[in-house]
Order: structure tokens, then C-alpha cells, then sequence
């Protein structure tokens, strides 16, 4: 009875040391892409590492719970969405507070922009691409930014975007192609 | 789909990208990709600063510490030196307290000394200072 008593808690001592190994595999495999989604989603460097970070407090809390139907990444995405939300919806109700403090235009992100083979001038011209459809994003609902930037920022598939932001595939195309029309028509307008 | 190394001209929507878009599509997502990779760097400055604040605080708890534990020790110092400052005055003051009665009984005895001699100088006068008197008498009741 003892010694069945001193096995289960080894085995359950094992799966604990397992399970903390692999969520530690996640956050390293995940953590640069949340960050980056919530960074391109929030432009704001410090909110980004904040949210990232209660994303992953958040998903360590619920690690045992995660079934593995999703993939971990889809899965830490979703979590991620719906912290973003709540924060919208936090500024929303501190709709005074209209001054970012740390926040970046995301026009400053095209300063990032790799020069490549290009020269001065092109480089010139893919900032201030990029700095339209970053104006453009900006100007989406919170939905269509969501599903744009998961589709063309992460690269992720429709089925991905559906499981992560909650939606059904349908939806997600219908919001996808409202804001890609949105951000051709901009780019258009411009030129 | 992917946008690493090809310009697919059709999105997953099923609508036509013109290259324009595609390639404006393409350079955002680069950037935005380098800018969060140069950001990412940044949190782990945030950790260091945070773990070198935590030694701050270390430190300024140990310094806390040491000023309480001085301030306690010295009290404690203090409060006995006071102690034994009381004491000592106790001590003086009984002192003096019994040097003063001693004083006063000498003073006393000495008083009661002198008074037993005046009271014996004048016990052996009287009688010889009395003879005259008493002579007097006699001779009156004589007559």
C-alpha cells in the first residue's frame, strides 16, 4: 500500500518535470511569435512584452488543461487575441487616455525594414509602403487587424486563423478580404 | 501560402494581388518582423535591469536591516547605560542620605554632650553660689 503510494507520487512527480519541460520547449519555440504578434497588433514595445508575458502565465496555468487539439502555437495565439482584447477594451473605457507613452507609430517600424540589394531611393519607396499599409492596419476594425495580421504578418492558414481567433473559416475571409480591400484601396489612393 | 520568397499574386481569399500590393504586403511583414526582433532583444534588458534592481533591493534591505539591528543593539546600550547611570546615582544618593545622618546624630551627641556638661558645671556652682543667700537667711531668722 506504501510503496504503491510512494510509486504514484514519483509517476505524478515525472509527469509534472515532463510537463514543465515541454511547456518550457513551448515558450522557447513560441514566445518571438507572440511577442511579434502583439507587438505589430499593440505597437507598443513594453504592452507587447507585458501581454507576451501574461499570455504565458496564463497558458503555464492552464497547461494541464490544454488537450492538444490545436497546435500549442494556435492554441497561445488564441490566449494571446483575447488578452489583446481585453486590453482595446480597457482603453476604450480609458478613452482619455489618448497619449501612448512608449507606443511607436507603426510608421517607425518600416525603419526596420531590411535594405536588401536596394538602392536609396527604392529604400525610400518600401518605407513609405510600408508605412501606408501600417496607417492603413491602423485604421482596420480590431477584428480585421487581428485576421490581417495572422494572415500576412504570421502566415498563418485560414483554418489556423478560424481555431486561434475563435471564428469560422468563413467569417475569417470575409474579414480578410474587407481588409485587404481596405488596405489595396489605400495603396491605391496614394499612388 | 507563403510570402517568404515568392509573390504568390493570388491571396488565400481568392482574389487577385496585384504585384503592387503583394509586394507592399511582403515588405511590411519584413519589417515588421525586423522591428520585433530588434524589440525582442529589448524585454531581456528589461530582465537585467529588473534583476539588478532586485540587487538594489537586496542591498537596500541588508542596509535596513543593519541600520534596525544598530539602532535596536544601541537602544538596548543605551537603555542599560542609563541603567546603570540610575544605579550609580541611587548609590550616591544613599551614600550621601547616610553620610547626612551620620552627621546629624554626631551633631546630636555632640549637642548632648555639651548640654550634660553645662548642666554638671552648673550643678556643682549653685551650691557655693547659694552660701551668701543662705547666710542671709539664717542670719534673719537669728534675729
Amino acid at each position: 500500500m506504501a510503496a504503491g503510494t510512494a510509486l504514484e507520487a514519483m509517476t505524478m512527480a515525472t509527469a509534472q518535470e515532463i510537463a514543465a519541460e515541454e511547456f518550457s520547449a513551448v515558450v522557447t519555440k513560441h514566445r518571438p511569435q507572440i511577442f511579434r504578434f502583439l507587438l505589430s497588433s499593440t505597437r507598443d514595445v513594453d504592452l507587447a512584452e507585458t501581454l507576451t508575458q501574461e499570455c504565458f502565465l496564463k497558458a503555464h496555468r492552464h497547461w494541464g488543461s490544454f488537450r492538444g487539439e490545436s497546435s500549442a502555437m494556435t492554441w497561445l495565439m488564441r490566449i494571446a487575441i483575447n488578452l489583446q482584447k481585453d486590453h482595446w477594451r480597457n482603453r476604450r473605457l480609458q478613452f482619455w487616455r489618448k497619449t501612448r507613452t512608449n507606443a511607436v507609430e507603426l510608421d517607425e517600424a518600416s525603419d526596420w525594414l531590411p535594405s536588401g540589394e536596394r538602392s536609396v531611393e527604392q529604400q525610400l519607396l518600401a518605407r513609405e509602403r510600408v508605412a501606408q499599409v501600417g496607417k492603413s492596419v491602423e485604421g482596420l476594425s480590431e477584428r480585421q487587424r487581428t485576421v490581417f495580421l495572422l494572415r500576412y504578418v504570421e502566415e498563418l492558414e485560414l483554418s489556423e486563423i478560424a481555431r486561434a481567433t475563435g471564428l469560422n473559416e468563413g467569417t475569417v475571409k470575409a474579414h480578410l478580404s474587407r481588409a485587404l480591400a481596405r488596405v489595396r484601396g489605400e495603396l491605391g489612393g496614394k499612388r | 501560402m507563403s510570402f517568404k520568397d515568392k509573390t504568390d499574386a493570388v491571396s488565400v481569399v481568392g482574389e487577385e494581388l496585384s504585384p503592387e500590393l503583394d509586394l507592399a504586403l511582403r515588405e511590411f511583414r519584413q519589417s515588421v518582423h525586423a522591428w520585433s526582433e530588434a524589440a525582442y532583444s529589448q524585454p531581456r534588458t528589461a530582465v537585467a535591469t529588473g534583476r539588478r534592481k532586485q540587487v538594489w533591493r537586496l542591498a537596500a534591505g541588508w542596509a535596513l536591516s543593519g541600520v534596525l539591528i544598530a539602532g535596536v543593539v544601541s537602544t538596548g546600550v543605551w537603555e542599560h547605560h542609563r541603567q546603570e547611570m540610575r544605579m550609580a546615582a541611587a548609590r550616591v544618593a544613599e551614600y550621601e542620605r547616610l553620610a547626612a545622618e551620620q552627621r546629624n546624630q554626631q551633631a546630636r551627641q555632640e549637642d548632648e554632650d555639651l548640654l550634660a556638661k553645662v548642666d554638671s558645671d552648673v550643678s556643682r556652682g549653685v551650691p557655693s553660689a547659694m552660701e551668701p543667700l543662705a547666710q542671709m537667711m539664717a542670719e534673719d531668722e537669728a534675729k
